[in-house]
């Protein structure tokens, strides 16, 4: 439904050759799919989704909606973006507070291509806003609003015209943590009840998580990997990816030797751990072993297997309500872990970590 | 820890004592300046005769100044001077604003300071450089343009309402261009954005979003403008009174002039002017509050979105290039090529010849330009330190002391805001011409009705830096065991400067250049430079004038200047 093709866009920097804000980037998002482009900020992910919408003009490459070529650096196509099949919901709202709620939703039917009759205006509208459950408040100006339902507001504008894609900017940023977690799973029930491709744009990975279908992590203005949320929160390609989503834990090492073609034994400065290995490594490559803190088990007593298993002592735990945030001191490194609150420890007790292989990563450690 | 407290409470209690002095000498000095004028300008507006031993209740001032043969014309000649001003002074005001901060027009930022320049012009020079450029007899341009295309009458007549209202309106542009950038810049450009995802395209997006969301804005600037031209005397005098095209303003300064002066009709007159400036001026306070609404809150930092004029970006960079050179450059040139000339005459090869330092040589030795230029600048920084000081306050008791009516120290600040200069002028007189103090004719009375006047912007800049500084700031120096003079002088004082400075250079300024109440209040030896200017003028010595106005710009720019290294920024403000 939207296809991305060698995307750039550069920004004029006075008089240094430019930023490029979005470098060769490509992505295909199917239909009725969620997609979420996720990443820090300066990374190019509103740049991108503000090239497919219309409002920047990129540098290079080429853009299809709906199967419809919007952009394309080589032919010179670039359809203006009130041309575009598209719906946006903007970080800001841009809910305009000179109309009223109705005004707003009737905005894009008033201004479109084909006229609309009045009685279809007033029936699309209710139906938009009955959708995001702001039924009744039509004759409210649209300041007077909350931050929710203006939010909601500006989703019944976006979607009043039927487009093709919704693209959403960080639609949630303004929220308050509660409201972003209920509009969270209004917003994702929406989408699937409408089946319409969606490409959200976060800095948020819980959001980008717990919402999409493909998740795209970009930095510097590529795209680093691309996925299923699970893949991408399980099985870090790059240390980027390992540290920007969730908290990380690092050990640096050497791999040994290579098990099969997916496991590898890498030895470490407090000991050998057996550990996904990424494609392309060898015996005496440099890695880093990342393990997630939930991953780490604890063991207050020798366990009989000792398969990936580490000595250590309590370095400090600290109660966080649903989990006890606890540290480890290996010989070299601190490992930072989650427990279940009922565990009783003190600063100083030995201890011994168990790895599972499965959930620890290898990657190549001069990234 | 209780006998610890004992010496605080002590010392708290001292400080607080002149605390509550402060406020009551505060008003009370507020009420003399700000208020005592406006009564006796009420009560000398209903008086048969000035400075009488007994009051005489009469109508006979209202009658002369409202029943009159020429109340109509006078009446028609500010309303259309007024409209056509605000119009003109909008239209170019926000066509810079928007060419410059929101099209691809190429070289725009170069524009956005040249666009504010015309501050520093005079009002009284811009109407004399104005006559040197439109006037039928002599004027360049006309003389110019009657050569190039061999035509028999001169196509302009700066002597005219359309001239007076060109001339004017030229000087409100600055004043316009900053509220529309402002207006611009403030607003979200995600909500043109929004409109255009929503299949508008640009002209739908700039009638049904931008144009409705700026409404309130424009519909205050305009106003503004509305009520500081039916209060400015600039053009008026220099224009308006030549061409026999009397506005309210002239029509006070005439009954002021005539022989013996009618102190009571230009009382009445000046009650009018004021009423309606204060009508004015709630209006726009209420319209801005009101606009208020009109606000979404996001507190991004907006990146404004630029409009793609295509071609017709030339268009735009041609109508600045031309604004530049005509309406920004030329004025200066014109007067800095007259003062060279021994009399004025048109620019030929001839003139060129005649070209010398003469004037500046004149002025050397001629004695009323130098009282004129201490006077000047005296007053300036006098009205700048002593408006400050007080201001700073006033600013501190309303929005730090928390005592209780302090709003009525906010509220007596801001009236002098509603007087018009010339009106500020008339009531002075009458309350000085009363009052057995011996201070009309002197500076004294000058820098009185300077203070007054400026006590407003004073306290805009006052209580804007005093707002900046959050609480906790002053109560961490306490914290850290600082008494209160230290806190003041180690952490307030400092935090306060650029703010204070700012105001203090802007008051220097529109002081030195003040020109509608010195023109009653200023005589003799009290002579201020905006006041030679015009005096000579009107003697026909315009040479001799343009080399002062010469000068006159010299020094404003160097006060800048000097202000600009000091603080590394310009802090315009309007």
């Amino acid at each position: 439904m939207i296809e991305i093709k060698s995307l750039i866009k550069i920004f004029e920097d006075g008089d240094n050759a430019g930023v490029k804000a979005v470098n060769d980037i490509s992505f295909n998002v199917e239909e009725g799919r969620f997609y979420t482009l996720l990443g820090p900020s300066g990374c190019g992910k509103t740049t991108t989704l503000r090239c497919i919408a219309g409002l920047e003009k990129a540098n290079g490459g080429e853009i299809l909606v709906a199967g419809q070529k919007v952009f394309s650096a080589v032919d010179g196509t670039f359809v203006p973006a009130y041309r575009r099949p598209i719906g946006m919901v903007f970080q800001s709202y841009a809910i305009w507070p000179h109309l009223t709620v109705f005004e707003n939703v009737a905005f894009p039917l008033r201004v479109g291509k084909q006229k609309v009759s009045s009685a279809d205006v007033t029936k699309k509208v209710t139906t938009a806003l009955e959708q995001v459950e702001l039924g009744g408040y039509e004759e409210r100006m649209a300041t007077q609003l909350s931050g929710g339902q203006q939010q909601r507001l500006a989703l019944a504008r976006a979607l009043v015209r039927e487009p093709k894609v919704l693209l959403l900017d960080e639609p949630l940023s303004n929220l308050d943590a509660k409201l972003r977690e209920r509009m969270r799973f209004e917003l994702r029930e929406l989408q699937r009840r409408l089946r319409i491709t969606t490409l959200y744009v976060t800095h948020d990975q819980i959001e980008a998580l717990s919402m999409s279908n493909i998740i795209a992590v970009m930095n510097s203005g590529v795209i680093v990997q691309e996925g299923a949320p699970r893949e991408i929160y399980l099985q870090p390609k790059s240390k980027f990816v390992a540290n920007f989503i969730g908290s990380t834990n690092q050990l640096s090492g050497e791999i040994q030797k290579l098990e099969s073609d997916e496991t590898a034994l890498v030895r470490t400065d407090d000991g050998e751990i057996r550990c996904h290995a990424l494609e392309g490594l060898k015996a005496g490559s440099k890695v880093v072993v990342v393990v997630r803190p939930e991953s780490v088990n604890l063991h207050l007593k020798k366990p009989s297997e000792d398969a990936n298993l580490l000595e250590g002592k309590i370095g400090a735990a600290m109660f966080l309500g649903e989990y006890l945030d606890c540290t480890v001191e290996l010989g070299k490194n601190i490992l930072q872990t989650h427990q279940r609150y009922t565990l009783q420890v003190r600063r100083g007790d030995p201890v011994w970590i168990e790895l599972p292989a499965g959930e620890c990563m290898a990657l190549p450690a001069d990234q | 820890m209780a006998t610890a407290a004992i010496p605080r409470t002590g010392k708290v209690s001292m400080a607080l004592d002149p605390a509550l002095l402060i406020p009551v000498f505060g008003a009370g000095l507020l009420v003399y300046l700000a208020v005592l004028p406006l009564l006796m300008l009420f009560v000398g507006s209903f008086q048969a005769e000035v400075a009488p031993r007994e009051f005489v209740y009469t109508l006979k001032n209202y009658h002369a100044a409202y029943a009159s043969e020429y109340t109509y014309s006078t009446f028609l000649n500010s309303l259309i001077f007024g409209s056509g001003s605000a119009a003109l002074g909008f239209i170019l005001g926000t066509m810079l604003a928007w060419l410059t901060e929101r099209t691809n027009t190429p070289l725009r930022g170069i524009f956005v300071p040249i666009a504010v320049v015309p501050l520093i012009l005079p009002g009284v020079l811009e109407s004399i450089a104005w006559i040197f450029l439109l006037s039928p007899k002599f004027g360049y341009l006309n003389v110019w343009l009657m050569y190039l295309f061999g035509l028999q009458s001169p196509p302009f007549n700066v002597f005219s309402l359309p001239g007076m209202i060109w001339v004017h309106s030229v000087g409100q542009v600055p004043l316009a261009f900053l509220l529309m950038v402002a207006a611009f810049k403030s607003m979200d450009p995600s909500l043109e954005e929004s409109a255009m995802m929503s299949g508008a395209n640009t002209w739908q997006t700039f009638r049904r979003v931008t144009l409705r969301l700026l409404m309130p804005t424009a519909g205050s600037v305009l106003l503004i403008l509305f009520v500081r031209t039916l209060e400015s005397f600039e053009t008026p005098a220099l224009i308006g009174i030549p061409a026999r095209i009397y506005v309210y303003t002239s029509e006070i300064y005439l009954a002021f002039n005539e022989y013996p002066p009618d102190y009571g009709r230009g009382g009445a007159l000046a009650v009018g002017l004021l009423l309606l400036s204060a009508v004015g001026v709630w209006l726009y306070t209420r319209a801005t509050k009101e606009g208020k609404k009109f606000q979404t809150v996001t507190g991004k930092a907006f990146r404004p979105r630029q409009f793609d004029l295509g071609p017709w970006r030339w268009a735009g960079f041609g109508f600045l290039t031309a604004y530049f050179l005509f309406v920004v450059l030329l004025p200066f040139l014109v007067l800095f090529w007259a003062s060279f000339l021994p009399f004025f005459a048109a620019p030929s090869w001839d003139a060129v010849s005649k070209l010398s330092l003469d004037n500046y040589r004149y002025l050397s030795g001629f004695r009323p330009f130098w009282d004129a230029m201490q006077n000047s600048i005296i007053l300036a920084t006098l009205t700048a330190t002593v408006a400050m000081a007080l201001t700073s306050l006033v600013a501190w008791i309303v929005y730090k002391s928390r005592l209780p009516g302090s709003w009525i120290l906010d509220f007596l600040a801001f009236v002098p805001i509603t007087i018009p200069g010339i009106v500020m002028g008339m009531s002075l007189i009458l309350l000085y011409v009363a009052f057995p103090i011996p201070i009309y004719g002197t500076i004294w009375v000058l820098l009185i009705a300077y203070v007054t006047r400026f006590i407003p912007y004073g306290m805009r800049a006052a209580s804007g830096s005093i707002l900046q500084i959050h609480s906790e700031l002053e109560e961490a120096a306490s914290a850290s065991g600082a008494s209160w003079w230290e806190t003041f002088k180690r952490v307030t004082l400092p935090l306060l400067r650029p703010g204070l400075a700012a105001g203090w250079i802007y008051i220097c300024i529109v002081s030195f250049r003040e020109f509608s109440t010195s023109v009653l209040l200023a005589t003799g030896e009290s002579r201020v430079l905006s006041i030679l200017l015009f005096t000579m003028f009107e003697q026909g010595q315009v040479t001799v004038v343009a080399a002062i106005g010469v000068l006159m710009i010299a020094t404003l720019l160097s006060i800048v200047a000097v202000f600009y290294k000091l603080t590394g920024k310009i802090g315009l403000q309007t």
